[in-house]
Formats: structure tokens, C-alpha cells, sequence
């Protein structure tokens, strides 16, 4: 499994996610999920029996890109930049303010309570707290089937029973373990158990929120290496999100950064990590250290002066402006947008080469 | 590095158990190692490798009950801290060792202004008057990076963000001139680029005071920049030392070829498959005999079953606790 010959070797990826890695090959299959033009605001409000509006927290402010079946996209950003309420607002866990969620076709934002929890069974979520997303009182099996209960997704009880043997098996968990608890599960296999959860109604697209870091390095690796054969498995698309640069260029075939609230840069993972365009992708990427000292201290860094703006009252303009060491007058008034600078490289930036007039 | 002298401080075959219902939890079992004067140490492992405790017992924070040193020695020039007088060992604590925690809103007191948190350890150990302390305050804040110290001063914890208030925690483990700083995870919490920002401060600082720095964590990254040796623990002991080149050059513990190698890198081309370290951290209460390491370890000879192999020198300051150090390498990797 963990051979030189094998980590070397290619076609092991994923068929679908080769593609991925390859614009031109992409385009014969439509998405899976078309985002457009997303908004999530959250209100403010101060007074406990009148409540009034002080602010809008723009969580999310107008972010669009699309997931094609198969593919990864990686969804990358500190604290505060809207990466989980993207994700949760996917899934229609946060309502969009704003914008459009096509999901095999249909527009979410549209759907009734009941027609979106039919919907819920082509998508599964996994989250970052495997001990908080688990229910401590319910059994690993019971946890791993109540999907297939609540879509009825078996003929059954002895088909159930497989159904769950089957899933544990899946995400390599003893089908035994069925009637353990949370509690008695390692945080590694708790998050197997979290993934087993999501794949049970045999969803197309998984929504991954940060679902390796409160794991141990040692441990991280099986849980990624688990989701890539998975994906391989089943086809499955993820939106994969996470604040740690090397496990999504490992594991996305195409990445977005965000900052507070929008997508600064889109592009296929090789493109983004090779020619980063935007300087907070290039910070962002500066800034993750490399276990090596001799490259590590002969490395320039890019150290970011000051914290992310609040998203209460985000700056005027180009919303990275205040930390951004290649600003200029204009950025704090041009408010910059997408735009592709080379096949599938998408920046928002007017310093960017090649981005033009404003 | 030690130039002849004795080291600032030497750990001695530390040993710290926890006791509950269930069983005897060794954290630290017989862990050893030297601090120079401005040296800067990693101390790398997982979660229950006993990294923190270790840590802990230097500074006598370890809750008894449940928790106790039970042997070893820790000499701060010399002299054995764990065998003098609390009162005494709370003048060694702030003045002469610092610590600073991984979740800075746990460390500060919430309901204390910034001033006040800072003026209290220079009023208790530097003997400063409050106005002098009250003066220093804001100099320390300056000298960490807070833009408009003496408005921040009369500020609360809460109204600062997680990078500010690490660096409010870094003024207060500073203020007194320590001569050893220990930070046990301190930018884990935070984000990539405030990581940086705050790691960088803490290195400049203690490369300006002359303060020797341990750093603890989890992140092989992390360290690479900054430590001049390294320590990687594993279930309670030290598995391997030496120069940070050599730990993450020519590893000769499994253990930290492992860490090494399960993690992806931006460096390093993309490949297919991660290589894991296959199985779980063991459970401290029920440690196999012999090598703690050997049911994950892909060298493992039948002699790891039953002797736990000491820490025997593989190189210049380098020692491996592994009988079969000499064939541990790293797999060959791409590069980007």
C-alpha cells in the first residue's frame, strides 16, 4: 500500500480526477453543482425582547464556481473568510440570502422543506469535530444507518444490518463495531464513522469541513487516503474545505482561496500552487511552513502585517486591500472581480498581470 | 549550543504518572535531555506522546491528584527544581521559566484589564511600583506588535482577536527576562499567516533577550524554521535527538520517518497515495512490552517485542531508541 513504486504512480488518481487535472477534458460532462453569485448575511442584532438590526455580518458575499462529477474542489481560507458557510449553504443548512444552488440540475434555493430533504440524500457532510458530530447515546451502527432510515433505504431489517456492516466495512472499520459507542472510538475512527455516515445514502457530492485536522498527522494521512480511494469507489465530488494548504493541493483538482467572504483566486490545483496571481494566495501559501530546515531557512517569507478585517464592517473596495503589500490608491475603491486570466485561472485582483482596465 | 558550560537546564530521567480507577497512565516515563543558553529545542510528538506534561512537570504545574512527578531531576543551573519550596518555585516560574499555552483566552483572565495582567507579574517579581510597571506595560505591548498599546492597556481580552491576544501572552512570558521560554503549542490555534507572524516574534524576542526557547507541537513544519535540535516523543519517551538537519534529514527512528512522510508537502510533487503510519497511538494505560512502537512500525524485528531499546547515539549528538536504526530511512521523494 505504502510503496515507492505505488506513491509515484499515477494511475492510482482517481479516472475522474485525472481528468479533473486536465481543462480540456472537463468540459464533456456538466456540473454537478453550479454556485452562482452566493450570498449568505447573517443579521446582527442587539435587545432581547425588541431586536433590532445593527448590522449584517456578510459571511458569504457573492462567490459562484461550479463541481463537476468526480471532481475535488478544494476550498481554502483562514478563519472568518465564509469557507463553512459555503459548505453549509450547499447543503441548505444556512439559508442563502442571496444567488443560486444547481445541484444535479435543480435550483435548491427554490425547494420546500420536503422536497430539499429528498434532495439532502444525493449529498452528504462530514465534519471537522468528529466527537461533537457524533451522538454520544447512539451506537456506531445506528449512527452510520440512520440515513437509511430517514430516506428508507431498505427492504428490511436483515438488509439494514447489511446495509451498515457493509458501510463500516467500506470506510475499513470491523462491521463488530456496530454496537460500540462514540466514546469508545479512536478520533481517527471517529471520523471514519462520520464519513460512513455521509456515504450511506449513496450521495454524489460530499461536503468535507475540515474533516482531518483535529486528527493526529499520523492518522490524518489513512483518513485522506480513505477519501481518495472513496471517491475513486463511488465517483463521488467533494467540496473539500480546510485552512491547511498541503492536504488540498494533495487531495483538489482545482482550488478557490477565500477572504472574507469572497473568492480572491479559482484555478486547477497545479496552476493555483505553481502561478499563484493573487498576493494573498501567494502569502497564504509563503506561510506554510516545509519540514526542512536547510530549505525552510534559506526560504523568503511573506509575512502578513495585521489580522483579517472584521467581516462586520469589511473595507471598502478590494476587501484584502488593508493587508495586502502590493496596494495601491485604487484598490480601496475598485472592488475587483473574477476574471480568467489563463484557462481556468480565475483572480480577482487589479495587480494582477494581464488583469486590465477597471 | 553548550560551549563547554552546563546547560541552562537538564532534565533527568523525568518521570510523571497519572493515577486513576482505571490504571497507572506513565505520560512521561523516563525522559531526558538538555536546554543551552539562547538554544532553541523542539519538542515534536502527538497527542498522549507526552510532550505537555513534560513540559508541565518542568514547571511544577502537574494537578496532583491525579498527577505526580514520581522521579528524575530538572536542574535550572544546576539546581534540582522540583525539590525546592513552592514559594521558591513561584519565583522560578514567570521570572526564570515562562510558558505560554495554545489557547490564549484560557490563559488570560477575562475579567482583568491588559494592564493589569501585565503589571502583576512586574509588580511581583521585577519589584516595579504600579507606575513603573503601568510604563513597562506599555512598552512590552509596543515591543510585541500591537499597534496603540496605551489604548489597548485599558482593554479586556475579548476585545482582541486570537493572534493579539497570543501576542499579549507572549509580552507577559517576556516581561520578567526569562531565561527559558516554553511554548506548548502557541500558534496552533491560530491561522497560517498569523502562525507565522507570531512564531517569527517569538523567535526574534528571544534571539534579542537571550532566552532559550523550547517549542512544543504537533507540526514537523513548524519547528524546521526555528529549532536548533530536535526531540521526537512517542507514548511517554524520547525516541529520537539531534540537530534539527540531521532529524529531518536522516531520521533513524521509524517513528519520525514516518511523521515525515505522511505528510503532504508543498515541496514535494503530488503523488497518488499518502504514505500513513498504519494503526492507532496506543493507549497509555495498556503499553505493550517492549518497543511502544513496534505494532505500527514497518522494521520491527521479533527483538522489539520484548526489549525497549534506550537511546543509543546513531551519529554526531544524535541518538535513536530503535534496534534497527541503521536500516531506517526515508523513502526517495519527487520533487515539485
Amino acid at each position: 500500500m505504502n510503496t515507492t513504486a505505488d506513491r509515484g504512480r499515477p494511475p492510482t488518481q482517481p479516472a475522474a480526477a485525472a481528468a479533473g487535472n486536465n481543462g480540456a477534458a472537463r468540459s464533456s460532462a456538466g456540473p454537478l453543482l453550479e454556485v452562482k453569485n452566493l450570498k449568505v448575511h447573517f443579521p446582527v442584532t442587539r435587545g432581547f425582547v425588541i431586536q433590532r438590526k445593527v448590522g449584517t455580518v456578510k459571511a458569504v458575499d457573492g462567490i459562484s464556481f461550479t463541481v463537476r462529477p468526480g471532481e475535488t474542489l478544494g476550498l481554502v481560507g483562514e478563519s472568518g473568510s465564509g469557507k463553512t458557510t459555503t459548505g453549509r449553504a450547499v447543503m441548505m443548512l444556512n439559508r442563502p440570502t442571496a444567488g443560486e444552488i444547481r445541484f444535479e440540475g435543480k435550483d435548491l434555493t427554490g425547494l420546500s422543506a420536503g422536497e430539499m430533504r429528498r434532495m439532502r440524500r444525493r449529498m452528504g457532510i462530514v465534519f471537522q469535530d468528529p466527537q461533537g458530530s457524533l451522538n454520544p447515546r447512539m451506537t456506531a451502527g445506528n449512527i452510520v444507518g440512520e440515513p437509511l432510515i430517514v430516506h428508507r433505504l431498505y427492504e428490511n431489517k436483515a438488509d439494514y444490518r447489511a446495509q451498515v456492516s457493509e458501510l463500516l466495512h467500506t470506510v475499513g472499520l470491523s462491521p463488530a463495531m456496530a454496537s460500540r459507542y462514540p466514546h469508545e472510538f479512536s478520533g481517527g475512527q471517529r471520523q471514519r464513522l462520520g464519513v460512513a455516515r455521509a456515504l450511506a445514502a449513496k450521495p454524489s457530492l460530499i461536503v468535507l469541513d475540515e474533516p482531518v485536522s483535529a486528527l493526529d498527522v499520523s492518522i490524518q494521512a489513512q483518513v485522506i487516503n480513505l477519501l481518495t480511494d472513496l471517491q475513486e469507489k463511488f465517483n463521488l465530488a467533494y467540496v473539500f474545505i480546510a485552512h491547511d494548504l498541503s492536504v488540498v493541493r494533495h487531495i483538489s483538482d482545482r482550488v478557490a482561496v477565500m477572504y472574507l467572504g469572497k473568492i480572491v483566486e479559482i484555478a486547477p490545483g497545479k496552476e493555483l500552487y505553481s502561478n499563484p496571481m493573487h498576493p494573498y494566495t501567494r502569502a497564504l501559501l509563503s506561510a506554510v511552513p516545509t519540514p526542512d530546515p536547510v530549505l525552510e531557512r534559506k526560504r523568503e517569507r511573506i509575512v502578513l502585517q495585521g489580522d483579517i478585517p472584521s467581516p462586520l464592517r469589511p473595507p471598502p473596495g478590494c476587501v484584502f486591500h488593508t493587508r495586502c503589500p502590493m496596494a495601491i490608491d485604487d484598490c480601496s475603491r475598485v472592488e475587483p472581480d473574477l476574471r480568467e486570466l489563463s484557462p481556468g485561472h480565475q483572480v480577482a485582483c487589479i495587480r494582477a498581470p494581464g488583469y486590465g482596465g477597471y | 549550543m553548550t560551549n563547554g558550560k552546563a546547560p541552562l537546564l537538564q532534565v533527568k530521567d523525568l518521570q510523571t504518572y497519572f493515577y486513576s480507577p482505571a490504571g497507572v497512565v506513565k505520560a512521561v516515563d523516563g525522559v531526558s535531555f538538555d536546554l543551552g543558553e539562547g538554544e532553541t529545542l523542539g519538542l515534536v510528538g502527538e497527542s498522549g506522546c507526552g510532550k505537555s506534561v513534560t513540559a508541565l512537570s518542568i514547571m511544577r504545574l502537574i494537578p496532583d491528584p491525579p498527577g505526580r512527578i514520581v522521579g528524575g531531576q530538572v536542574l535550572f543551573n544546576g539546581e534540582d527544581i522540583l525539590r525546592i519550596e513552592e514559594s521558591k518555585m513561584r519565583e522560578v516560574r514567570g521570572s526564570a521559566i515562562a510558558m505560554i499555552f495554545q489557547e490564549p483566552m484560557t490563559s488570560l483572565n477575562p475579567v482583568l484589564t491588559i494592564e493589569r495582567q501585565l503589571t502583576e507579574p512586574l509588580e511581583l517579581h521585577m519589584k516595579m511600583t504600579r507606575q513603573q510597571a503601568s510604563k513597562r506595560s506599555g512598552e512590552l505591548l509596543e515591543i510585541v506588535g500591537i499597534p496603540d498599546p496605551e489604548a489597548r492597556l485599558k482593554g479586556y481580552p475579548h476585545q482582541m482577536s486570537g493572534g493579539q491576544r497570543q501576542r499579549v501572552m507572549i509580552a507577559m512570558a517576556m516581561s520578567c527576562n526569562p531565561k527559558i521560554l516554553i511554548a506548548d503549542e502557541a500558534t496552533t490555534a491560530l491561522d497560517v499567516t498569523i502562525q507565522a507572524q507570531i512564531l517569527e516574534l517569538m523567535k526574534e524576542l528571544t534571539v534579542s533577550f537571550g532566552t532559550s526557547l523550547i517549542i512544543i507541537t504537533h507540526n514537523l513544519g513548524v519547528v524546521a524554521r526555528y529549532a536548533d535540535r530536535v526531540n521526537v516523543m512517542y507514548a511517554g519517551k524520547i525516541r529520537e535527538m539531534g540537530h534539527a538537519v540531521d532529524i529531518y534529514g536522516e531520521p533513524r527512528h521509524p517513528y519520525t520517518a514516518g511523521l515525515l512522510q505522511s505528510v503532504p508537502r508543498l515541496d514535494v510533487a503530488t503523488s497518488a497515495r499518502l504514505a500513513p503510519i498504519r494503526g492507532e497511538i496506543p493507549n497509555l494505560m495498556k503499553l505493550p512490552e517492549g518497543c511502544a512502537f513496534r505494532d505500527r512500525c514497518d522494521w520491527a524485528v521479533e527483538r522489539c517485542a520484548t526489549d525497549d531499546p534506550p537511546l543509543q547515539v546513531v551519529g554526531k549528538e544524535h541518538t535513536s531508541a530503535c534496534w534497527e536504526h541503521a536500516r531506517v530511512e526515508l523513502k526517495k521523494r519527487v520533487s515539485a
